[in-house]
């Protein structure tokens, strides 16, 4: 039997405005505690909300980059649920009306495009956070007290529902790196996941290839990185099958997927499920955008992601064109493309020397790079190092690079790749014996001996000849 | 020495504008009347020793913000409760150099109609101290009409500025939602609750209306006034078109005593020029009272859940955090604040929210249409404000459903968003009666107009006859002026 | 229109009420009395009339996103009824 793969997922984003969604704290990290507060975040009696206009705003942008109908009339909704870090006892997002909703996203996978429906984004609060303190000795399990920072509470999210279209684990991770770069694009979030500016939770079913049925699915929370979204969505995955195989049902849960063991932990399911007794904020009035808004907002946007990486790939190949695209590369490498320079060699050049290197690719002046691209195989790998360290310098010209030559006499360095080899006798051993890797090991070497001046695609001919008799 | 029984908020900075009394003595001349009757009245939980301001004294409901001022909401869960900040309006009259005398007691979280679900116990009506002075604003309105401030701000949901201001004989304004800002003012129903004036007369209420009104940044649900305030004067009805409700003249819980003394006024009001005729309010005087008490406490129970001890208010100390929530609120809130919770709770609840909210919140369309129908070809609808008058304290607590039915009269055009003015428009037995009358949104003017001149036709003394003096030191009159 | 003792507990849960036994009792028949009262409005046919949540129509209301003083420590822990640091301090919340 095979199994089909039926994930959605619930991201929330974090806007960077200056200030909370619905009062004028300054939002920022690392601010002392309880420092960015004031009565209405604190729910002190009688505070009451007033909306973020910008943070309006930029949902409407990040709504039409998303492909979704901007709604003419929002309304936000009080959703109650009890924990510390609400003050108020509700969380004021949006519930039947929410800004956008019927969007999709092109996805590019190898086999054609893949539209990821978009159900829905809304805009709401953030909570603030609640640290769990203590479990002396002697205690059973649990904490003893919890300490609140309301900092954060108030924080705008974008939350954003997909559809239940993505069909591995591996699509998840690919539609969230597309839907990071879409928002720091756009400019209205830094969505760095490790700060928590954005968050997904992963829901997970699977159905028999084929059918069209909608099976229990589960919820899985607290994954802090692209990777580990996807290793739990599979996690889930197999352990799903593998309940149905046996002849058991899959149970509504939720569960937190540990990364460093790759186990998943169900979390005690309560009682009683939250009833959010949602209802229309009574202290807010609706959100009408004027169509002018939607238009200009519409007209600015830039180019997708989605859409750059389908125009670069036949030039590369989808892996190397998503890595340029969602690495936020690919404009350097279409002007260094421009300037003349080979379109492949151009990629990797940006995605695997560049970024090592830490250079910032929007200062790179594309003419330069074209040229060092360029005579990457003639020049000494030590100088070609130096020169892209130095790439985003005001004023930097290749020219004084480009007139070194990499060593590439056989005869001078022959006798160094025959020095290298009688040293290493172990490694010449385990090549010959199969272990094909260890060519970079000598490579690598000759390049320590001669401080980077030798020429690599020669050393590797000279080894490999060597090697050989 | 002042007679704080007779002087009107409009004499009282006339004489400080004339030099005659410093803002200290007239505040001095308010805390001797507090010291003198207020044991008995009990309308303040706190009072203001200094001035704070060069202008003339004003008392502010209990669930006002105060800066600085304990402010309770007639609340244990509140004892205590030291606000950070000064809700809009209660800087607004600072600004306007009004000095804080006090804050006047409120039923808990201005739920009620009598001041006697106060957990600081209830206030009395300076014309019968048996009586209740009605609530949620009792504590105010008894203030105004015992002398001891000449005039305060109150909160109305569904009446607890209107009917305390009948029960008690003086003027009280619940203004156009949206005109006065809520920001600051302990929410309990936060598409109703209105902060408003009263005082002694019209002018009065006009006056402090327009020191306070206006949309606030703050506050996202106001917006400014598309007129200013016009202080009534005039003496003429002439050309003003009333409307009574035909249901009104069916309801059986309208005491005869207050029914003739309504019907009195309306004769001075025809005497004037006004012309009454009748509308139909059918869907509101039936479905009106079901559909707050569905809207109402849904908010409440909403707006309450923030009282939880972790950041301020009344803590009982437990071992976990859902426990030490669970017993904080059932120590701190009172009966009438747990029933209206559990009511709201059930009615926004997964299940009950189409039956109940969901089908109160269209129940208000029609109510707010059925409005609007009613006032076409009319400046005013006209009714008693309350259907009985005061009543003996203890009479209807033990019964929420009884105590409810106060409000028949005010809630409807509460709920519609629409502007009421209570006048004092007779006695019976001894008791006062008020009129409300009801304009369009934004129609305060027109109300401020129709009603200062039935006041002056009417000429209802607004000092309690148990605490009249035969001889009156100043020899002013109701309005100040010289005899 | 009744309501059972044990929706009324469902109900003080949700409302974080620790009701006492009495309390139960009392409000299980107010409340049967109230919704006796209020459901009236169930009479009505109302599939075609709009719900209201605002009397005062109004539409976008909002603010500029330009940041205000936020309130001095002293002002957030002025009622605190348990403070750690610059932390509101609560029992142990149970997962």
């Amino acid at each position: 039997m095979t199994w089909e793969r039926v994930i959605g997922l619930e991201i929330h984003v974090h806007l960077k405005t200056r200030t909370k969604m619905f009062c004028r704290c300054p939002v920022g990290f690392g601010a002392g505690e309880n420092t960015q507060t004031c009565p209405v975040c604190l729910g002190f009696p009688g505070a009451l909300p007033v909306m973020n206009r910008r943070a309006v705003e930029w949902t409407i942008k990040l709504g039409l980059a998303l492909g979704c109908e901007i709604a003419n009339h929002a309304v936000f909704a009080r959703k109650h649920y009890p924990y510390p870090d609400l003050p108020k006892g509700y969380q004021i997002s949006q519930y039947d009306l929410p800004s956008c909703i019927n969007g999709n996203v092109h996805l590019p996978t190898a086999d054609g495009d893949r539209s990821i429906g978009i159900v829905r984004a809304h805009l709401e609060e953030d909570a603030a956070k609640t640290v769990h303190v203590g479990g002396r000795t002697g205690r059973i399990g649990g904490a003893d007290y919890s300490l609140i920072d309301f900092n954060r509470g108030g924080t705008p999210l974008v939350e954003i529902v997909t559809a239940p279209d993505i069909r591995s684990a591996d699509e998840a991770r690919r539609f969230l790196q597309l839907l990071r770069q879409t928002v720091v694009e756009l400019g209205i979030s830094d969505a760095e996941m490790e700060k928590g500016q954005l968050r997904a939770d992963a829901n997970v079913s699977v159905r028999p290839a084929g059918s069209d049925e909608l099976r229990t699915r589960t919820e899985i929370k607290n994954m802090n990185s692209f990777n580990f979204i996807a290793r739990g969505i599979e996690a889930e995955v197999e352990r799903q099958i593998g309940v149905w195989e046996s002849g058991g049902e899959v149970q509504q849960q939720t569960y937190d997927f540990d990364a460093a063991t790759g186990t998943l932990t169900a979390r005690r399911s309560k009682e009683e499920a939250d009833d959010y007794r949602y209802f229309p904020e009574p202290d807010l009035v609706p959100v009408e955008p004027p169509t002018e808004l939607v238009e200009s907002v519409r007209a600015e946007l830039p180019e997708s992601p989605a859409a750059r990486i389908r125009r670069i790939e036949p030039a590369l190949d989808l892996e190397r064109a998503t890595v340029l695209v969602t690495g936020g590369l690919d404009r350097l490498w279409d002007e260094t493309v421009s300037a003349g320079a080979d379109g492949v060699a151009t990629a990797n050049v940006i995605a695997n020397n560049l970024v090592g290197a830490g250079v910032e690719p929007a200062a790179v002046s594309a003419a330069e790079l074209a040229k060092l691209v360029e005579a990457r195989e003639r020049i000494p790998r030590a100088a070609f190092d130096e020169a892209l360290s130095k790439l985003a310098d005001p004023g930097f010209s290749a020219d004084p690079y480009l007139a070194q030559e990499a060593l590439s006499d056989a005869g001078e360095l022959g006798p160094i790749v025959e020095r290298i080899l009688a040293d290493n006798p172990g490694q010449v051993a385990a090549f010959r014996g199969g272990k094909e890797g260890l060519l970079g090991f000598f490579v690598g070497q000759v390049m320590k001996e001669t401080r980077g001046q030798a020429n690599p695609r020669v050393v590797s001919e000279l080894v490999r000849e060597k090697l050989a008799s | 020495m002042i007679d704080t029984l007779r002087l009107t908020a409009e004499a009282a900075i006339e004489l400080l504008e004339r030099g005659e009394m410093s803002a200290p003595e007239l505040h001095a001349a308010y805390l001797d009347a507090i010291a003198e009757r207020d044991g008995e009245l009990h309308c303040y939980l706190r009072t203001s020793e200094e001035p704070s301001g060069e202008g003339i004294p004003i008392a502010l409901k209990d669930v006002i913000s105060t800066k600085g001022i304990e402010t309770t909401a007639g609340s244990r869960i509140l004892e205590g409760y030291t606000p950070v900040f000064d809700a809009t309006v209660a800087a607004r009259v600072k600004g306007a150099g009004l000095s804080l005398l006090g804050k006047t007691n409120t039923d808990e979280f201005a739920m009620g109609s009598s001041t006697e679900n106060s957990a600081w116990g209830p206030s009395r009506n300076p014309w019968d101290p048996t009586r209740v002075p009605g609530g949620s604003g009792g504590g105010t309105a008894a203030a105004v009409s015992a002398g001891l401030a000449p005039w305060g701000l109150g909160s109305d949901t569904g009446g607890s500025i209107k009917q305390p201001s009948a029960l008690c004989g003086n003027a009280g304004l619940r203004p156009t939602y949206g005109t006065v800002s809520r920001y600051g003012v302990v929410a309990f129903a936060s598409s109703l609750d209105q902060i408003g004036p009263v005082a002694k007369t019209v002018r009065d209420v006009a006056l402090l209306y327009s020191i306070v009104a206006g949309r606030d940044p703050l506050d996202s649900t106001t917006a400014d006034l598309p007129e200013v305030v016009v202080l009534p004067e005039g003496d003429s009805l002439a050309g003003v078109r009333l409307a009574v409700p035909r249901q009104v003249g069916e309801l059986d819980a309208i005491e005869p005593g207050v029914r003739a003394s309504f019907e009195a006024a309306l004769g001075q009001a025809r005497e004037l020029g006004a012309e009454v005729g009748e509308c139909e309010l059918p869907l509101s005087y039936r479905y009106g009272m079901p559909c707050y008490y569905l809207v109402a406490p849904a908010e409440a129970s909403s707006n309450l859940a923030r009282y939880d001890g972790v950041r301020y208010g009344l803590r009982t100390t437990a071992e976990s955090y859902d426990e030490m929530v669970e017993r904080t609120r059932d120590d701190g809130f009172g009966p009438e604040p747990k029933r209206r919770i559990m009511l709201g709770t059930y009615a926004l609840s997964s299940g009950y929210y189409d039956a109940y909210y969901g089908q109160a919140q269209r129940v208000r369309t029609l109510l707010i249409r059925e409005h609007r129908e009613a006032l076409e070809g009319f400046d005013a609808i006209v009714t008693p404000t309350s259907p009985t008058v005061a009543f003996p304290i203890g009479d209807k607590a033990a019964d929420p459903l009884a105590m409810y039915a106060c409000d028949l009269l005010t809630i409807p055009s509460c709920l519609a968003g629409l502007p009421g003015l209570s006048i004092p428009c007779g006695l019976s037995d001894g008791l006062p009666v008020g009129l409300q009358l009801i304009g369009p949104q934004f129609g305060e003017n027109g109300l401020f107009r129709i009603g200062h001149a039935l006041e002056q036709a009417i000429g209802f003394d607004t000092v309690p006859e148990r605490l009249r003096v035969a001889s009156n030191p100043t020899g002013l009159t109701p309005s100040g002026d010289a005899r | 229109m009744a309501i059972s003792r044990d929706e009324v507990l469902h109900v003080a849960r949700l409302a974080r009420l620790a009701l006492t036994d009495d309390e139960v009792e009392r409000l299980t028949e107010e409340l049967g009395a109230i919704l006796d009262a209020v459901g009236v409005v169930a009479e009505l046919d109302l599939a075609d009339v709009p719900p209201t949540s605002h009397p005062l129509d109004l539409v976008n209301v909002w603010d500029e996103d330009d940041p205000r003083t936020s309130l001095p420590l002293d002002d957030v822990f002025a009622n605190a009824p348990d403070r750690e640091g610059d932390l509101f301090r609560v029992p142990p919340v149970g997962e």
